[in-house]
């Protein structure tokens, strides 16, 4: 069984195609690439898996079950964490309040375990763990909003990991990072994985899709244009033509 | 012996405190700004009247009876608040606040223009209470509820409200029921609401629409703003200060207004994070003193 079966899904926006019967599966312990110029739908794609936007057709299997009509709260507690294009951390909430608040997903279904004190020493530490394991324990105190964009997009990781996921979509983790920031960042990627979680990766510097995707899905208007291995991706010619544009 | 009027002026500023608080909760707290907080209070003050004046109810049942009612109704009308935000919002709970003080004063039963009256302060030991007495009682309550915000705000609950606050849809991506969440908030709120509106009744003794109109909303919101939104002792300090105000500048009557607006604009300026924000000059001060202290053990 796949971990993540997206099958013929579509999504209009009054009338605009923005996703246009997309299939394919995502495996644990996998990182998968979703590639493709601006506008293809890649965002779109995990706004509809991770339930922020209702799908106008199609079906999304979460190992095995079905997630088209759940909440994002209740797709976030079944396992699948995210990040954001355009980071979202709580500004002004500190790193360790941060990763607290999805600690909480184990709380927040039950009104009576939700009054019970969130600063247990178990919780701390398991809080302290993540922090760590994304490199960010020198900045536990510190304000989400100072942190520079480096930090503050490990910060939105581990938070995803404090959902204690089976799947994590990330949405463009080296945009707007230095080199060694998005090595370090790619690093961390590598490790979540090793971890036997899947990740969903949309990125556009495809020297880290090569680097890091077992395989690669590419979108080009709404359509799968192409699947497969990074090298068959490269020589793809529908995948050149959607990139460049076509030869004259 | 405290004069009859200082009292007076404490209870008041108890009802404010416990009022500003309470509209903290939806505002600070969950961030969902309200401008029509004074319909809450005027629910649970013709709740708790009209059981009392009208049903024979003590006060003991009308005043808890008027935070369930408002806080029902809360969370009826925290509904359809829930699919807008921001500016939406206020206007939404703005409308809100008219549609109820239209609604006691064009409905007769709700007594119309002329208020209803003939609510007293409670009784007990088969007397009936004095101001001070009173003045006890609510000072009490508003203290259990100030240490419910303290469990609150260290509980699950008030950490999902604040990423709420933060950024809705992030909130979501972690488990928060968003909708939960704040339809919670809004029962508390107005409950709250509510509960100092009864105690508003009781005291007044005589309550018209007036009383719970748009205006009052506005107060109320100054109040938490002024002293700090979304602090625990910020709508209290703004409650007393901007509750005393009118009362001290009594003498200057024609220029009381005129005071207030300028307080409220040269806070907004220098300190838009009301008097205990953490930004606030107050917290600074406070916060270096602490660390003098601890720093020279």
């Amino acid at each position: 069984m796949a971990l993540l079966e997206v099958a013929a899904l579509s999504k209009e926006f009054d009338g605009l195609r923005a996703l246009d019967g997309v299939s394919f599966t995502a495996e644990e312990r996998e990182i998968l690439g979703i590639i493709g110029p601006n506008g293809a739908g890649k965002t779109t794609l995990f706004n509809l898996i991770s339930g922020i936007y209702p799908s106008s057709a199609g079906e999304i299997n979460f190992q095995g079950k079905s997630i088209l009509r759940m909440k994002p709260h209740q797709i976030s507690c079944l396992g699948i964490g995210r990040t954001f294009q355009i980071v979202r951390p709580f500004q002004n909430l500190d790193v360790e309040t941060n990763v607290l608040v999805a600690i909480g997903h184990r709380f927040y279904p039950s009104l009576w375990k939700s009054t019970g004190p969130f600063r247990q020493p178990e919780i701390i530490k398991e809080v302290q763990i993540l922090i760590e394991r994304a490199g960010l324990h020198p900045y536990a105190k510190q304000i989400a909003k100072n942190l520079p964009l480096g930090f503050k997009k490990r910060l939105e990781i581990a938070r995803a990991l404090a959902l204690n996921p089976r799947l994590l979509l990330l949405d463009e983790p080296s945009a707007g990072l230095r080199f060694e920031e998005s090595a370090q960042l790619m690093e961390l990627i590598r490790r979540v994985r090793d971890q036997g979680i899947g990740v969903l990766l949309i990125e556009h510097n495809m020297q880290v899709v090569m680097d890091l995707c077992k395989r690669i899905v590419v979108l080009d208007h709404g359509s799968k244009i192409a699947e497969g291995f990074p090298e068959e991706i490269r020589s793809n010619p529908l995948v050149i033509q959607a990139y460049l544009g076509k030869e004259a | 012996m405290i004069s009859g009027y200082l009292i007076t002026i404490l209870i008041i500023i108890v009802i404010y405190a416990m009022l500003a608080h309470s509209l903290n909760i939806i505002t600070g707290h969950a961030g969902q700004i309200s401008l029509g907080h004074a319909a809450f209070f005027g629910i649970g003050a013709y709740t708790s009247a009209m059981l009392y004046a009208e049903a024979g109810f003590p006060f003991w049942l009308s005043v808890p009876l008027a935070a369930v009612v408002a806080g029902i109704v809360g969370a009826l009308l925290g509904i359809p608040c829930l699919r807008v935000r921001d500016d939406f919002l206020a206007i939404t709970t703005m409308g809100i606040n008219f549609v109820v003080e239209a609604i006691f004063l064009y409905i007769p039963f709700f007594g119309g223009a002329m208020g209803i009256g003939g609510i007293n302060l409670p009784k007990w030991f088969g007397r009936e209470m004095t101001k001070p007495e009173y003045f006890i009682l609510i000072l009490v309550v508003f203290f259990l509820l100030l240490l419910m915000d303290r469990r609150l705000g260290r509980s699950w609950i008030g950490l999902a409200w604040a990423s709420i606050r933060e950024d809705e849809q992030a909130a979501g991506a972690m488990g928060v029921d968003v909708v939960r969440f704040k339809v919670l908030a809004f029962i508390l709120g107005s409950a709250i609401a509510g509960l100092a509106g009864g105690f508003y009744a009781h005291f007044l003794t005589f309550i018209m629409p007036q009383n719970f109109g748009f205006g009052q909303s506005i107060v109320v919101l100054s109040m938490v703003v002024f002293g700090g939104i979304g602090t625990r002792w910020g709508p209290i300090v703004g409650a007393i200060i901007l509750g005393i105000l009118p009362e001290v500048s009594r003498p200057i009557m024609e220029y009381r207004i005129l005071i207030y607006g300028v307080l409220l604009l040269a806070m907004m300026r220098f300190q838009p994070g009301g008097l205990l924000g953490s930004e606030s000059i107050l917290s600074k001060v406070f916060r270096r003193t602490v660390y003098r202290l601890s720093s020279s053990e």
